[in-house]
């Protein structure tokens, strides 16, 4: 949809072909006023996501993940919120856009698929009905259509016996047919770019599994963009394409998501690898970050990680707690991109490795 | 569903019988002496009150009192009194200690004037304090939603005997501008008007609860993830409102309603009192004066009856509302 007419500007081209960067956030900071103060939730924040590839977010809770997602389709409320950055959707700005803006790109250009599909599902409606709405608000075309578009949808999604399905409540899916059906909902208007938050977390560890593989299969099929927002580094490794780890509201590594596992290059990113169980080493402790994130309404000066980094030490200067670390090219680490005052990170973190 | 509704049933039936037992059993504890109470004070001799016991039956042991009781509410019941036998047919409530009348014609002929006046007020209620709720709700923390609060909590905070009284006092017996209640007989359009002021004020003044009470809930419903998801979809903000976030919001508002609909039903006895309706309330007050068992037990009768029935139909009607109560 190109035309300007109905009060979207276009601004740049469409993505069409993979790798085509469909959501292009850049210097997005989002803001929270309370009566205490201002929670930054979000404080320049910018990636990519790209058709054909999945994006994961990575961060603890309250890093600011799902905040800076939720802005994309719009889902702060306008009057408690402060945005400002560029959010460019298929070439469509949404900082500052109207709420007609973002109703019609929901559900076309940009679908979410919520934590908990047991409270993101409308316990008075029915499976089918509650997808069947999202076509129906973009495509005009009877009910029964869009009916029948929620049964393929969940017949897609490996539903067995979909059109039953379709007539039952959520009440009565177990939890990942729940999510399954979340999922047919992001999906049926075929929009470019999925947003998964933390799909699995409400799920069991053999479902987790399944749901994830549908969400690779489908992108596959559809050849959307997907934005995977998780905390679970061992879904990083598994599915996404690229990375951006964030902490206190800030992006503070991105590159490509295997590589950045492999080798981290900032300290936070290779805390919270550390603090992973392996299964080689059996019994060996497992190694906590110290402390705890700060609190988004007084932030630590300098690099928002100072207070817990283990290195701050091998930084010359005062930088950690003065400078804000503005984005550079990993030294010696081709395609990454961190946020560290550390002269050689690399170096700095492989010989710490080698100690342990 | 069927058997559902049997059980429900047979469990209302035993509260009915367990408020009656307990209410006849209270009443004998307490300090009362319905004989007493008829015999006139100057010209009371033991022999009067002896008399006037064995005629109200008074002087049977408990169990057999109660038991005649019930024979008279499933199969009817004789009454001699002064020589002559009256047949009470089934439901017999009994005859009042004081006036001698039917207590089945007392309270029916009551009861009516009650039920048209809590309806009337649940009306009001329901409307006003559901719209008004709401539109603070989705204005919430706007001059509007302020206004609406503010005025419902301070209107709420009068008590209510207050109001009543005033409405009764200025817009209806001074101004002239509300008419006056008057009994049906005097016409079904002058009956209904009469019953126009204390209808509104206890409608206007029970709305103030229920302005909170769907605000609350109609917060509480748009803070959820499915009002989340239902935005996501690009459906206008209006339907997310109304389809999503209405129904959700009304669920816990309907228990209440159905519980506060049997309150009034049992009697609006300040209403009733101020405004001269005579309604079942004003009667059961006159007869807890005059220590009028008969009465007394006829309108806990018809209490315990509202009360179950409306639970009944709020837990029916809830579970159409809400698909995860389906009965079963």
């Amino acid at each position: 949809m190109t035309a300007t007419a109905n009060g979207i500007a276009t601004q740049s081209a469409e993505a069409t072909s993979v790798g085509d960067v469909v959501l292009d956030v850049d210097d997005l900071s989002v803001v929270f006023p309370t009566e205490e103060g201002l929670v930054k939730a979000v404080s320049n924040l910018s990636y990519q996501a790209r058709l054909g590839r999945t994006l994961a977010i990575v961060g603890e809770s309250g890093s600011g993940k799902s905040v800076s997602s939720m802005a994309v389709l719009g889902l702060h409320n306008p009057k408690r919120t402060q945005i400002t950055g560029s959010i460019k959707l298929d070439g469509i700005e949404l900082v500052g856009a109207p709420q007609s803006t973002f109703q019609k790109i929901r559900s076309t250009k940009a679908a979410m698929v919520f934590q908990d599909p047991q409270s993101a599902l409308h316990p008075f409606h029915k499976v089918g009905k509650q997808i069947a709405e999202a076509y129906l608000a973009h495509n005009k075309v009877s009910r029964s259509v869009a009916e029948k578009r929620a049964i393929e949808m969940l017949d897609l999604v490996g539903i067995p016996n979909p059109k039953r399905r379709a007539l039952q409540y959520p009440h009565e899916f177990s939890g990942g047919m729940r999510q399954r059906a979340m999922i047919a909902l992001g999906l049926v208007n075929d929009p470019k770019l999925l947003i998964a938050d933390e799909p699995t977390t409400a799920l069991d560890v053999t479902v987790q599994a399944q749901i994830l593989d549908l969400v690779n299969d489908l992108q596959k099929e559809f050849g959307s963009a997907v934005i995977l927002i998780t905390h679970d580094l061992a879904v990083v490794a598994e599915t996404a394409d690229d990375i951006v780890v964030m902490y206190a509201g800030r992006g503070v590594e991105k590159g490509d998501a295997k590589e950045v596992l492999a080798q981290p290059s900032m300290p936070y990113t290779y805390g919270l690898l550390q603090s992973l169980p392996s299964h080689s080493e059996d019994l060996a402790e497992l190694k906590a970050i110290q402390g705890s994130p700060p609190s988004l309404l007084n932030l630590p000066p300098g690099c928002s990680f100072h207070p817990r980094c283990e290195f701050k030490d091998q930084v010359p200067g005062d930088a950690c707690w003065t400078q804000l670390p503005e984005w550079r090219p990993t030294p010696g680490l081709a395609n990454r991109q961190l946020r560290c005052h550390l002269p050689d990170p690399v170096r700095t973190l492989q010989e710490d490795e080698g100690v342990r | 569903m069927l058997t559902y509704i049997l059980r429900r049933v047979a469990l209302a039936l035993s509260v009915i019988l367990a408020t009656l037992v307990s209410t006849f059993l209270l009443f004998f504890a307490g300090p009362s002496d319905p004989a007493q109470a008829m015999c006139p004070e100057t010209r009371c001799t033991p022999q009067r009150l002896e008399a006037i016991t064995k005629s109200l039956g008074l002087d049977k042991p408990l169990a057999q009192q109660f038991l005649e009781y019930f024979k008279g509410l499933f199969v009817g019941r004789d009454f001699t009194y002064a020589g002559d036998t009256v047949h009470c047919g089934a439901p017999c409530l009994g005859y009042s200690f004081s006036t001698r009348q039917s207590v089945n014609t007392e309270l029916f002929t009551r009861f009516p004037n009650t039920v048209v006046l809590a309806l009337m007020a649940a009306a009001v209620f329901t409307t006003v304090g559901v719209t008004l709720g709401i539109l603070a709700a989705i204005r919430r923390g706007t001059p509007a939603d302020r206004g609406i609060v503010g005025s419902s909590q301070t209107f709420g905070a009068i008590p209510y005997y207050v109001l009543a009284l005033l409405v009764a006092l200025y817009p209806v017996v001074l101004w002239n501008i509300l008419p006056q209640y008057t009994s049906i007989s005097s016409g079904v359009g002058p009956y209904f008007a009469g019953m126009l002021a204390p209808a509104l004020i206890l409608g206007l003044y029970t709305s103030t609860s229920y302005t909170r009470y769907t605000r609350n809930s109609m917060l509480e419903t748009l803070s959820m993830d499915y009002i989340r998801t239902a935005r996501s979809k690009g459906i206008p903000e209006r339907t997310v409102l109304v389809k999503h976030g209405f129904r959700a919001a009304m669920s816990p508002i309907v228990t209440i309603l159905g519980l506060d609909i049997a309150a009034l039903l049992t009697g609006t006895l300040i209403t009733e009192q101020i405004f001269g309706v005579d309604g079942i309330g004003r009667r059961t007050l006159a007869a807890f004066r005059a220590q009028d068992l008969p009465v007394i037990m006829g309108s806990v009768l018809i209490g315990a009856t509202v009360v179950v029935f409306m639970n009944l139909v709020v837990d029916i009607g809830y579970s159409f509302i809400d698909p995860r109560v389906r009965l079963s």
